[in-house]
């Protein structure tokens, strides 16, 4: 394959001839991950720009049909890996969409509070780097923090910070031990006290509310048009949360609030994002104080997750299902079908189109990642304003390369 | 999950939609003629706005597949959690579907993605270049008949070479 010129972008009107083009990233610190924006100044203002990805594609969805169910997982923390909890969450409900079978009430539970802790975690990545972007840079400091205990606790959960494979087809892969309990118990705690902490930072900020305020306008209609969805489109007004409208999991236990504003500008999805975090709050507490008792993965009847160690030693039924999910011409019964299935991830929908075939492999497995189609909006948020505006509405579209490209 | 009356209209206006159900998602199978007006439809008289997602599968492998592509347009209510999981079958060569674009625009980069992956042309797109692969990438990798491995594209990337003179 010969290297060629690059037809990406070729000036189209030489009437224009006094605008710049200037090339921002692919490596770039104010992307923060991997893209490429082709902006056309002049000036200082951006005329047009022109987004080019991919320079993180792994073929994640090919990926997908030569893994089966339960090692695909390790793939979608790799997708968004801000918050790779609510990825795995998401997949294996669409792969129990597509198998049929409901959790136990205590996996639920589990569930809940690890998808809200990661959106936490999210949030507060995704605001740290807008104001850290602004020049907020005790910000940053302030909302790191929070984070590293959030780490700390999926560590205790899972034994892994970052890449967290926590959930399974029917199940996770430990019941939360007491200790990661009182870890989460004293997150709730704190939490607080550092959101208030980082909002007397940064919410009034002058220098901030300047950099942001009216900065990349999205209006209710074009959110809609555009198929934007997650706290994006709330910031513009639209009312849709999975969460409150399709509730999945335990969801419809808690009492929680949806955030919206009207503004629809960086500083709107920055508010909203910060709200967020406290309705997540109430939702762990919620969910911690009332966890239910019981097993956390489908029983063993079902022959669908893998039975705890002692049921395989000491009950024949636990060892026969060891063995039948264990061997590699074995498994669990998928059907021929197709299902969509959707989450409120911290990002937006994250929905996984899973195609069936019978066997241990997906024959397709479609990620619907919310970057992908926020960052379809770029190019329309920021005509016309100027070059520093570029990193203040990139930042508040919280683009995650790896979801972005997969 | 669509309401009764979503699912009593389409049938109305579109005879020939083959309606399903599977675990509470409604889907409807259509001819690819007619998929522009279908979707139009339920964006226009449904309320059924919100582009949720495009993508594809290849069926060159299922079990009883008649056609080679199908491609899948996901719509849902921007308020209510109302959704409706549209279908629609190509078949090779030159797999074609009118774009809908003119719907939406967050269908630009959909449609975007399976031309790339795919190979699917969607007629009247105003931008269908590759989005995700680089532009003289020859192959659509997602295909069933491309291996895991590659063609060999990664195995003749020339080297560039620092140049110290």
């Amino acid at each position: 394959m010969p290297l060629e010129k690059s037809t990406t972008y070729i000036p189209k009107d030489d009437a224009q001839e006094y605008l710049w083009t200037m090339n921002f990233g692919p490596q770039h610190p104010a992307t923060h991950t991997t893209l490429r924006l082709i902006l056309k100044l002049e000036g200082e203002r951006v005329v047009d720009a022109d987004c080019d990805i991919g320079y993180l594609h792994s073929g994640f969805e090919k990926l997908a049909e030569h893994l089966n169910y339960n090692q695909y997982v390790t793939i979608t923390d790799r997708m968004n890996y801000v918050s790779p909890m609510a990825n795995n969450v998401a997949w294996h409900l669409a792969v129990e969409k597509l198998l049929g079978i409901e959790v136990p009430p205590r996996c639920q539970y589990l569930r809940v509070i690890v998808a809200e802790l990661a959106r936490i975690a999210d949030h507060l990545v995704c605001n740290a780097a807008v104001g850290l972007d602004t020049g907020a840079f005790t910000f940053f400091m302030y909302a790191f923090n929070p984070r590293e205990l959030i780490y700390d606790i999926f560590e205790a959960l899972c034994g892994a910070r970052f890449t967290n494979s926590y959930t399974r087809v029917g199940g996770l892969m430990y019941d939360a031990s007491p200790k990661a309990i009182e870890l989460i118990r004293e997150f709730v705690k704190r939490f607080p006290r550092a959101l208030d902490d980082m909002e007397r930072l940064l919410t009034r900020n002058r220098i901030f509310i300047d950099r942001t305020k009216g900065i990349g306008v999205l209006t209710k209609e074009e959110a809609i048009n555009r198929g934007v969805t997650g706290p994006i489109a709330r910031a513009s007004g639209v009312t849709r949360d999975l969460r409150k409208d399709e509730p999945y999991l335990a969801y419809k236990d808690f009492d929680f609030q949806i955030c919206c504003a009207q503004a629809g500008d960086c500083y709107a999805r920055y508010l909203v994002r910060m709200a967020e975090m406290r309705e997540s709050l109430k939702i762990i507490q919620q969910a911690v104080e009332n966890l239910p008792p019981g097993p956390v993965k489908v029983a063993v009847s079902e022959r669908i997750a893998l039975p705890e160690k002692w049921q395989v030693s000491s009950t024949i039924e636990g060892l026969i299902t060891h063995f039948e999910l264990i061997m590699s011409n074995r498994g669990f019964e998928v059907p021929c079908e197709e299902v969509y299935c959707a989450t409120e991830s911290p990002n937006g929908e994250l929905g996984f189109y899973i195609v069936g075939d019978g066997s241990p492999y997906a024959y397709r497995a479609r990620c619907r990642p919310p970057s992908f189609v926020h960052f379809a909006l770029f190019p329309h948020l920021i005509r016309g304003h100027t070059l520093s505006d570029v990193v203040a509405v990139l930042g508040s579209l919280n683009i995650i390369a790896a979801e972005l490209d997969r | 999950m669509a309401s009764p009356e979503t699912l009593q209209k389409l049938k109305e206006r579109f005879p020939e939609a083959e309606i399903s159900e599977f675990r509470g998602q409604h889907r409807a199978v259509v001819p690819a003629g007619i998929v522009h007006d279908v979707l139009k439809f339920l964006k226009e008289d449904v309320g059924l706005a919100l582009i949720i997602d495009i993508t594809c599968v290849d069926y060159l492998y299922y079990p009883n597949a008649k056609d080679r592509f199908g491609v899948v347009y996901i719509v849902g209510h921007p308020e209510t959690a109302e959704r409706m999981i549209i279908k629609t079958f190509v078949n090779d060569p030159a797999p074609t579907l009118p774009t809908v674009t003119d719907l939406w625009e967050g269908a630009n980069w959909l449609e975007r993605e399976v031309w790339d992956m795919f190979g699917i042309r969607f007629e009247g797109h105003p931008d269908l270049r590759r989005i995700l692969l680089p532009e003289d990438f020859e192959d659509h990798p997602l295909r069933k008949d491309y291996p895991l491995q590659g063609r060999g594209e990664r195995h003749n990337i020339p080297v560039v070479t620092r140049d110290l003179g």
